[in-house]
């Protein structure tokens, strides 16, 4: 399914999150989050960078416990800044499909 | 037609052996993580994962439990349960299933409340000061059932 997420053409599942999280771009990211009543701040975008980076040398999205451990963002703060939902709506955001883990 | 989604759990937690308390865990954080709201409720042994001085040394349980597939004298033997236990602590790291404390922090970090139940408190002679700091109270079975107004409830 293609979607125009400002100005860029992205291919997304049935829920709306990217399936090729190499088209993903800071402008996209904006977009997501506002579909999810997000307004992204810096807190939001250092949890963004990590899972990008975190990501990229993985080929998933890192879990809630990876995102605190190992990105050094408090449990509290992560369902603050993504509430209803942190590990999903962090992943959709980051340009990642849905988190598979049960953690 | 399409069913209500969960809005609210309320787990009840009575087993007190390491894999009586993680599905327990797991669920709730789970649920958190969908923006589920969660309660954990631990009763009768299961309040050992939250005593301060016990939870870190929750053991497997290898008798009396065939899907374990040991014989049930091979298991009574000194020293298997240990070994169990050791097993599976290591197979939970390695799919990034925290510790029983570590978890019980994060779960309290995700915004779920913790109590345990009264009657069982007063059974074994504890109170507040012997369970984790994560614990948000001492709660009877009537308030338990008044916190799950609107919740499914889950025993384990």
């Amino acid at each position: 399914m293609n979607k125009e997420l400002s100005g860029t053409t992205v291919d997304v599942d049935a829920e709306g999150y990217l399936t090729d999280p190499g088209q993903w771009t800071k402008e996209v990211a904006v977009e997501l989050a506002k579909e999810e009543g997000i307004e992204l701040n810096d807190r939001h975008w250092k949890v963004i960078d990590f899972i990008r980076k975190d990501g990229a040398e993985n080929g998933t999205a890192p879990n809630v416990r990876r995102i605190t451990k190992i990105g050094g963002v408090p449990t509290k703060e992560l369902y603050e800044l993504f509430p209803g939902g942190p590990a999903k709506k962090a992943a959709k955001v980051s340009g990642y499909g849905k988190p598979h883990g049960c953690l | 037609m399409t069913a209500e989604p969960i809005q609210k759990v309320s787990i009840i937690v009575s087993k007190g052996s390491l894999e009586g308390v993680y599905p327990a865990l797991i669920m709730a954080n789970g649920a958190r993580a969908e923006g589920i709201e969660a309660t954990l409720f631990f009763t009768f042994f299961g309040l050992d994962a939250i005593i301060d001085k016990r939870m870190d040394h929750l053991k497997v349980a290898t008798v009396g439990n065939p899907a374990m597939h040991i014989p049930t004298l091979v298991g009574a033997l000194p020293g298997m349960s240990s070994l169990a236990t050791k097993m599976m602590n290591q197979k939970m790291e390695k799919l990034d299933i925290p510790p029983v404390r570590e978890f019980m922090e994060m779960i309290a970090d995700t915004g779920c409340d913790i109590y345990a139940c009264k009657a069982t408190v007063d059974m074994f002679d504890l109170d507040q000061e012997d369970f984790c700091p994560q614990v948000t109270g001492i709660i009877t079975v009537g308030e338990f059932y008044e916190k799950s107004a609107g919740a499914s409830i889950i025993f384990t």
